[in-house]
């Protein structure tokens, strides 16, 4: 019986196509994903691992998604994807890619890596490049790109979201522990700037530097190690999980714990199901065979939001996608239970955070009572006056193209360098 | 007396002959609750399959149909017995769907797969099957019967479905995240939520074109909890009401000049509506607080709000 349906279906979708749009050739949408591979990186923990895939599998849904819109309208989308551990051949990649007159790049890369690819002179005004992969503060403040979009939040956006959920429960008295990592002081950083930011006060602030195995050794260890003044919480930045999942019924207080791990806030978790979410969860890990993370999210993101544009603008070229997506008309409904649309100073998608244990959705920021002239969501991450963006909401007119770089120009970045 | 022998007679009717009798779907109970609606009073409580959400009566008001998604059927009720009497086959995930005015097509938005599903209730067998959009949600016939249409929440579109070759013919992209669609009696306009994009369209049919768009503001009420969901239209042509969601408002519109002429104050979450047979009447199922409110469409007023079980979601009334 199926197998008949599915055949009068497609029939039906052939007399569709053929019958409304006879002479229209349909618009193709290709849309490239770049995803840099980091080292691996022992961690005490061996929790699982993020899974190599992620935000692959995310676009590669938001392909299918368009698509099912796009076959009414004649527009097909398709996704082309690289995964390298060498940042050179992946901007590579895009310079030809965008020589080869394609404008739409999603990227899962460091904030270096990014950032090079954002301002490089053949890229820069051509393409638009959506980050869903780096969570860096600067992207969003000192070192914005025009042309440079985020569907993943920012640390601050992280961060702030956490604290207000701290601060309305009056947890105000912090210790702080952190791990030595780069990334791990850049959430420190974001962690201190929330708590200044909605009124926390950090009693103690303590880095981790052990190197204990701590799987046999955390009812030893954790509790000596956090003695400290009387606090409400336990903030951690331990971006990697190298001992935060340890700190939870650890310490030396009954104290909860939150931050990078205890009660974490996400772009999004696979307990998230309320406002229509579930369908998403469920078409996602049909596709996946596994839960939908954050960074599957952002690009999942970032390839509807590409869909929205083309569809309601009717055009694919980046000038035109990206004006839209900066102007006043552009929302998208993202399963977040409001509308989603970009800040006009940094190219930053405003969002409501989700705060989660590793198997609920505990809360959804901002929270109530934080107020903002403009929209609530602009409580989290870096508001306009905050920011020093230089930062264009139009794409310069096309310059004439100008021959490649090769690729020694490019070979001199070093990946270690690149803070997530 | 006379008192115990009315009684006696309303016990041996059940609860049925003496009011109208609104039905109600509860999502997260697998009931449906029974609301006399002149004693304003729960009779009874009925046990059905999983996840009940769309429900509707068929034109004799004998069967009614309920949409069990998470049991991935439509049921039968006999609404005499107050019995489940079989099961039609619908597709995954049914969520809302419409009876053609031939009593006889159901027509049911399958969230999960994308699709349209034409049951014949009679051989209850399924008969075509719709490519649409992403979700799709909402679903309404003209009272002519010749056209049929879906919404799809993520695709943004209305989808126009030829009732006599079951060919989608025509697509009207919309706001944000589509939810509901109501015809207007005469079946000239289509009216349009859009939950997200805060916004009702009203499409005239012919055209298959917007030619209004709503908007709605409420005092100290953010606008991004402004999600329409639910639209009754009143039949002599007066208003349209329009269920508000987590405003927990439902708008009253005039269906003439498009203005917003009120916002009644009713229960948590507001998803759908639905009239008494003489339209007098206005229930509104309120998912967050379980209950339902009542409102005088002509003092424009809630009278009661009644609890009934847990996210209560659609609405169906019997009359008399």
């Amino acid at each position: 019986m199926n197998n008949n349906y599915r055949i009068k279906r497609a029939l039906a979708l052939l007399l569709l196509l053929t019958s409304t749009a006879p002479l229209a050739q349909p618009l193709q949408i290709p849309v490239l994903y770049l995803h840099w591979q980091p080292p691996v990186v022992a961690v005490m923990s061996n929790t699982l691992p993020p899974p190599a895939d992620e935000g692959l599998r995310g676009a590669e849904l938001g392909i299918s998604d368009n698509n099912t819109t796009g076959r009414f309208l004649l527009h097909n989308y398709s996704l082309e994807a690289q995964r390298s551990e060498d940042s050179a051949a992946l901007l590579q990649r895009a310079l030809d890619w965008v020589a080869g007159g394609n404008g739409l790049i999603i990227a899962n890369l460091p904030a270096a890596t990014l950032s090079r690819l954002a301002q490089h002179p053949q890229i820069a005004g051509r393409a638009i490049i959506f980050n869903a992969g780096s969570s860096a503060n600067q992207l969003r403040t000192s070192d914005c790109r025009s042309g440079l979009l985020h569907t993943l939040p920012s640390r601050a956006m992280l961060t702030d979201a956490l604290t207000q959920f701290l601060v309305r429960k009056r947890w105000n008295r912090w210790l702080h522990i952190s791990g030595p990592r780069p990334e791990d002081q850049l959430y420190s950083q974001s962690l201190r700037r929330s708590a200044q930011r909605f009124g926390a006060t950090i009693i103690d602030s303590k880095t981790w530097s052990f190197s204990t195995d701590l799987r046999r050794m955390a009812q030893q260890e954790i509790p000596a190690f956090t003695r400290a003044k009387d606090h409400h919480v336990v903030v951690v930045a331990d971006e990697l999980g190298d001992f935060g999942e340890y700190l939870p019924y650890n310490t030396w207080l009954p104290r909860p714990v939150a931050g990078t791990q205890g009660l974490v806030p996400s772009g999004w978790h696979h307990s998230i199901e309320q406002w229509g979410a579930s369908q998403l969860q469920r078409r996602f890990s049909e596709h996946a065979g596994r839960w939908m993370n954050d960074k599957d999210y952002a690009a999942w993101l970032a390839v509807r939001v590409i869909g929205e544009a083309v569809t309601r603008s009717g055009s694919d070229s980046a000038a035109t996608v990206y004006a839209y997506l900066l102007g006043e008309q552009f929302q998208i409904a993202a399963f977040k239970g409001r509308k989603l649309s970009f800040r006009d100073w940094n190219g930053q998608l405003r969002q409501p955070i989700a705060l989660v244990q590793p198997n609920a959705l505990v809360s959804q920021s901002p929270q109530e009572g934080f107020l903002h002239p403009l929209t609530e969501l602009d409580t989290l991450g870096y508001d306009r006056p905050e920011s020093s963006c230089d930062f264009a909401t139009t794409l310069p007119p096309l310059q004439a193209a100008a021959p490649l770089q090769t690729r020694a120009n490019l070979s001199t970045l070093n990946p270690r360098e690149d803070l997530k | 007396m006379i008192r115990a022998l009315l009684l006696a007679i309303s016990a041996t009717c059940s609860a049925a002959a003496l009011a109208d009798l609104a039905y109600i779907s509860n999502e997260k109970d697998n009931t449906l609750s029974v609301l006399d609606l002149d004693t304003f009073e729960v009779t009874a409580t009925i046990e059905v399959g999983a996840r009940p959400r769309g429900i509707v009566f068929n034109r004799d008001y004998s069967k009614l149909y309920i949409c069990a998604s998470d049991s991935d059927s439509v049921q039968i009720l006999d609404v005499k017995s107050g019995q489940v009497i079989a099961d039609l086959p619908s597709g995954e995930d049914p969520e809302q769907f419409a009876l053609h005015p031939n009593d006889r097509h159901l027509y049911i938005a399958n969230e999960d797969d994308a699709v349209v599903t034409v049951v014949d209730t009679r051989e209850k067998s399924v008969i075509a099957q719709i490519d649409v959009g992403v979700e799709p949600e909402g679903m309404a016939v003209s009272p002519d019967g010749r056209w049929v249409v879906n919404t799809s929440e993520t695709t943004n579109m209305l989808h126009w479905i030829d009732a006599s070759n079951h060919q989608l013919i025509d697509n009207t992209l919309v706001g944000q995240r589509p939810r509901h669609v109501e015809f207007s009696k005469d079946g000239s306009l289509l009216w349009a939520s859009s939950e997200i994009g805060g916004t009702v369209a009203v499409i005239r049919t012919d055209q298959r074109k917007i030619i209004q768009q709503i908007d709605f503001k409420i005092a100290g009420v953010h606008r991004d909890k402004i999600q329409p969901v639910g639209i009754k239209l009143s039949d002599d042509g007066r208003y349209a009401f329009v269920a508000l969601g987590p405003a927990n408002h439902v708008a009253v519109v005039n269906a003439q000049t498009y203005a917003v002429e009120k916002y009644l104050l009713v229960g948590r979450r507001v998803w759908h509506l639905g009239f008494s047979a003489d339209q007098s009447l206005l229930l509104t199922s309120n998912g967050v607080s379980g209950d339902v409110s009542i409102i005088d469409t002509n003092k424009l007023k809630v009278l009661k709000t009644v609890r009934v079980g847990r996210y209560p979601w659609g609405i169906a009334v019997k009359p008399l």
